[in-house]
């Protein structure tokens, strides 16, 4: 490939103009002629039998239009995921708190709440579960209609009797994570509009469009040409609107198919918190076993998510979680189990990592122990067992190429001056005490051998008589930054023009095909790839009509810099806009669509072995922490974040990722608690007592690129929005022991759990 | 119950009249009677500051305070801030530093920086992290946020000089 224009420049993304000047509108900010609102109603209690649901005051309630529940829907009340189990509407009795039980749709926002008060349930309380462990037990009461296990994945490699056996060293350790609530700025909406012909538009602010489009056509019972999603621009989503639009829009489709009216659903936040997913809380049991220099021979983990009441995302999480589990290391004998069962509580979903901080953390706390025990430091520990190119990871898969780990630790180490400080800080006294600490991560890239069915992708690109642009595809801007990211793939895939030449259009399942959904870091690999094929299809007609202009023949045309030219004299050239128009007048088709399918990967669940993700993405992070010894409050300084993605598409963009990536991750480690009663209800739901972490929270975040190229992403490309969040946890708990002596196996490290700590 | 009254007020530089509900929030009025959507509500309570606009030049939240409140008094809300489509530096610097991820959060971050710098056009940085810290923002870690006030910082120094 001829040097790259446009791929690997800081270019600002497109939609910044609009949102500085607060022009951007999302879902909330459309209002339509005739339009209706509707909310929710929701369950107040874990698991009961719906004895009788009373509607007929709220009915009477003036600016009341209409109260739906399950017997209203005309399609079916269940929502599309992964097993078949989750519904829009509880059915004969309700699994969690915060379960959707009736819809009310009405004038204004008043009447709804004034509806809200007047409607009552008569419920008989059955017995409820909280504990994912608890809930695998014989006699646990059954929950779900497919049984409380809702999923379970392992990994067998080598002997694990003999690994221990032949092990100088072992380390056991339990650890505990809980809830990440994804505090999106922007709460979950969907617009409905009842559309000619007996369709519907869904306008919302969602990450997958075709999941959406299933569920509002299974709960109509209306074909998906009938059915339109248009995703209205998206104020953060982190995996929290991966599943859940298909329940939003769907409801507000339902409303409007119902009173035959516009319908806008949109949740405050104290709704949002109550009712959405959030990430899996997690018990691990991990015991690792290694030679006395360090070398890791067995690791056997037992690990528990907890998913909430309904399966939803929860098998694919679960598999992520499983496949991470041993971290990026070299580790011959190996088990692992992982395990889900179903509790009374909100389901659990898709929160950025997908299932892998929780063990990332367990494994990372095991090294620094296993380091400690055999008096070596913990990064070296780690350097010596990663994974480099052509090593196996622990499912039996063979890395090729692009495993940029070992340039993230040097990287990562040098910024750090991780040497120093790891010898100087345990000398420290007084009551503000300093430690630091580190956590090696891998992320298998797209969904993998779990969802390669639906990890294909397609790109729609037209060019315009005048030399503009304009492109779309299935996967979505929820804020990430992919409508730059992949406007600079289409720029450079038509030969280096100009960004401001190309507008993407705004993601719509009228205009694309089935792209699968935007998760699991995979927006830039595909949507670019499929992107490259339609540009590689116009440039061959746009060849043939520079060719005419230029006197040559197509093999002969050179495209770069936005311009046409024969290589042997390139300072005769077209520009870009010239050979469009030269095409448009000989009407050659400019308008053209892309593939692509992510390469074949295959997992055993038998064996629990396999190729089980196309490429990985690496990342080295270090914490610097300090605690005050009086108060028990953490505070983390600094963290240095080296992250291998493969080419990048653009570096200020990618570590725009890393820097909230990071601060995510500092408050999942410190602050952030869903704290719940004793019927799994949750007590804080909103950001004055669910805390994130705001400007005065931060750490300065030095961000650390290495580009390992993987052969097959667009120009290199492999994907990442996720790992900078992956480890943070790890190594700021990591950065915390050190700094206080005592070992800590639980997030988040609230100040009262940490005094605890000091006290024992 | 609720009546209706008559808010007369300055809003982005222009004097305007509305008949409201005497329990409107200014938000809701913002929004929904001037059309103004770039006044964000992330939460309704005060808590996440993406309704931040200029009261009378200081920033508060908007969805804390009756519509009827304006009355006599001056609003400025993002829309205000670029005139015919011009971005003020410190929305330029937003833009060319990265500073905007989803964008929801950001209206109310450029309201409350844009009033740092007129009160402190050459504010350090934990000025400008206290100033912004009642703007919550999930996206970018706050670093680019304070790189681009940091920007506009750095030409009001050199203006002075």
């Amino acid at each position: 490939m001829d040097e790259l224009c446009v791929v690997g420049k800081s270019i600002p993304r497109p939609d910044a103009w609009d949102k500085v000047m607060g022009k951007t509108r999302y879902v909330d900010d459309i209002t339509l002629p005739g339009m209706a609102y509707a909310a929710i109603y929701y369950s107040s209690l874990p698991h009961a039998e719906i004895k009788e649901l009373n509607i007929a005051k709220a009915l009477r309630v003036p600016g009341v239009l209409a109260i739906l529940r399950a017997s209203d829907i005309p399609g079916k009340n269940f929502i599309p995921m992964i097993k078949e189990d989750w519904t829009f509407f509880a059915k004969e009795k309700v699994v969690y708190p915060g379960e959707p039980i009736a819809l009310i749709v009405a004038e204004s926002k008043d009447a709804i709440m004034d509806a809200w008060e007047k409607i009552s349930v008569v419920y008989e309380e059955l017995p409820a579960i909280f504990d994912p462990e608890e809930s695998l037990k014989p006699g646990a009461p059954q929950i779900n209609p497919i049984g409380n296990l809702l999923s379970l994945h392992k990994i067998r490699t080598g002997d694990l009797e003999l690994g221990f056996m032949e092990s100088d060293v072992i380390i056991e350790g339990v650890y505990e994570t809980d809830y990440q609530e994804h505090a999106y700025l922007e709460t979950q909406g969907a617009l409905a509009v009842p559309g000619a012909e007996g369709g519907m538009t869904v306008y919302g602010s969602m990450q997958c469009p075709f999941y959406v489009l299933k569920g509002v056509c299974m709960i109509l019972g209306l074909p998906q040409h009938k059915v339109r999603i248009v995703q209205t621009p998206t104020g953060g989503a982190f995996g929290g609107k991966e599943d859940m639009p298909s329940l939003f829009a769907g409801l507000a489709a339902l409303a409007a198919w119902s009173i035959k009216r516009p319908v806008k659903l949109t949740l405050d936040r104290r709704a949002d918190i109550i009712m959405t997913s959030k990430r899996h809380p997690s018990r691990s049991y991990y015991r690792l076993g290694a030679k006395k220099d360090g070398t890791l021979m067995a690791c056997e983990a037992r690990v528990y998510l907890d998913p909430g009441a309904y399966a939803t995302l929860t098998p694919s999480v679960l598999w992520r979680c499983c496949i991470h589990s041993c971290g990026p290391y070299r580790i011959p004998h190996v088990k692992v189990d992982a395990y889900a069962g179903a509790t009374n509580k909100v389901p659990c979903g898709a929160y950025r990592g997908f299932g892998s901080p929780q063990v990332i953390f367990a494994m990372e706390r095991q090294m620094d122990k296993l380091a400690r025990e055999i008096a070596m430091d913990p990064l070296k520990l780690r350097a010596m067992n990663a994974l480099r190119q052509g090593d196996s990871t622990v499912t039996g898969q063979t890395l090729p190429w692009s495993v940029g780990l070992e340039e993230c630790i040097q990287k990562a180490a040098e910024a750090s001056r991780w040497e120093e400080k790891r010898s100087r800080y345990p000398a420290e006294d007084g009551y503000k005490r300093r430690g630091i600490g580190c956590s090696f991560l891998h992320y298998g890239v797209g969904l993998g051998a779990a969802g390669s069915r639906i990890d294909v992708a397609e790109a729609y690109v037209q060019i315009k008589p005048d030399g503009g642009a304009v492109f779309a595809v299935g996967t979505t801007d929820m804020g990430q930054g992919m409508q730059g990211v992949l406007t600079q793939i289409v720029a450079e895939g038509l030969g280096g023009i100009a960004p401001q030449q190309i507008q993407m259009l705004p993601v719509d399942t009228m205009q694309v095909g089935d792209s699968g959904p935007t998760v699991a870091s995979r927006a830039t690999y595909t949507s670019g790839n499929a992107i490259l094929d339609a540009c590689e299809k116009i440039m061959d007609e746009m060849k043939k009509g520079a060719a005419l202009l230029l006197k040559c023949e197509p093999s002969q045309v050179r495209a770069g810099g936005g311009k046409f030219f024969q290589e042997s004299a390139p300072e005769i050239f077209y520009t870009f806009a010239q050979v469009a128009a030269e095409c448009s007048a000989r009407h050659f088709g400019l308008t053209h669509t892309g593939y692509f399918k992510s390469p074949d990967t295959s997992w055993d669940s038998e064996t629990g072995q396999g190729k089980a993700y196309v490429a990985y993405s690496f990342g080295v992070q270090i914490a610097e922490a300090e605690v005050d010894m009086q108060t028990g409050e953490a505070r983390v300084l600094d963290i240095w974040a080296a992250h291998d993605l493969g080419k990048v598409v653009n570096p200020k963009m990618a570590q725009g990722q890393i820097e909230g990536g990071v601060v995510q991750g500092v408050g999942y480690s410190l602050m952030e608690f869903i704290a719940l009663d004793g019927k799994g209800r949750i007590q804080n739901p909103s950001f004055s007592n669910y805390i994130i972490p705001t400007s005065l929270d931060a750490p300065l975040v030095h961000s650390e690129i290495v580009e390992s190229v993987y052969p097959e992403g667009p120009f290199g490309v492999k994907g990442f929005g996720e790992t900078p969040l992956m480890g943070v946890a790890a190594c700021v708990a990591n950065a915390v022991s050190d700094a206080i002596g005592r070992d800590v196996d639980k997030i988040p490290m609230l100040p009262e759990r940490l005094l605890e700590k000091m006290k024992g | 119950m609720t009546g209706n009254v008559v808010v007369r007020f300055t809003l982005n530089n222009k004097e305007v009249e509305a008949v409201v509900p005497d329990n409107l929030l200014l938000a809701d009025m913002i929004r929904e009677h001037f059309g103004l959507t770039g006044t964000k509500i992330g939460c309704g309570m005060g808590e996440c500051g993406a309704c931040t606009i200029l009261f009378d030049g200081k920033p508060v939240n908007s969805c804390l305070i009756l519509a009827c409140q304006a009355n006599g008094h001056e609003i400025t809300t993002i829309e205000g801030i670029s005139s015919d489509g011009n971005l003020s530096a410190l929305q330029k610097a937003f833009v060319d530093e990265g500073a905007v991820q989803c964008g929801f959060c950001t209206p109310g971050l450029v309201i409350s920086a844009t009033a740092l710098l007129m009160d402190n056009p050459v504010p350090n940085e934990e000025e400008i992290r206290t100033a912004i810290s009642g703007n919550l923002c999930r996206c970018t870690g706050y670093q680019s946020v304070v790189a681009a006030i940091q920007k506009v910082a750095e030409i009001n120094r050199k203006k002075r000089f």
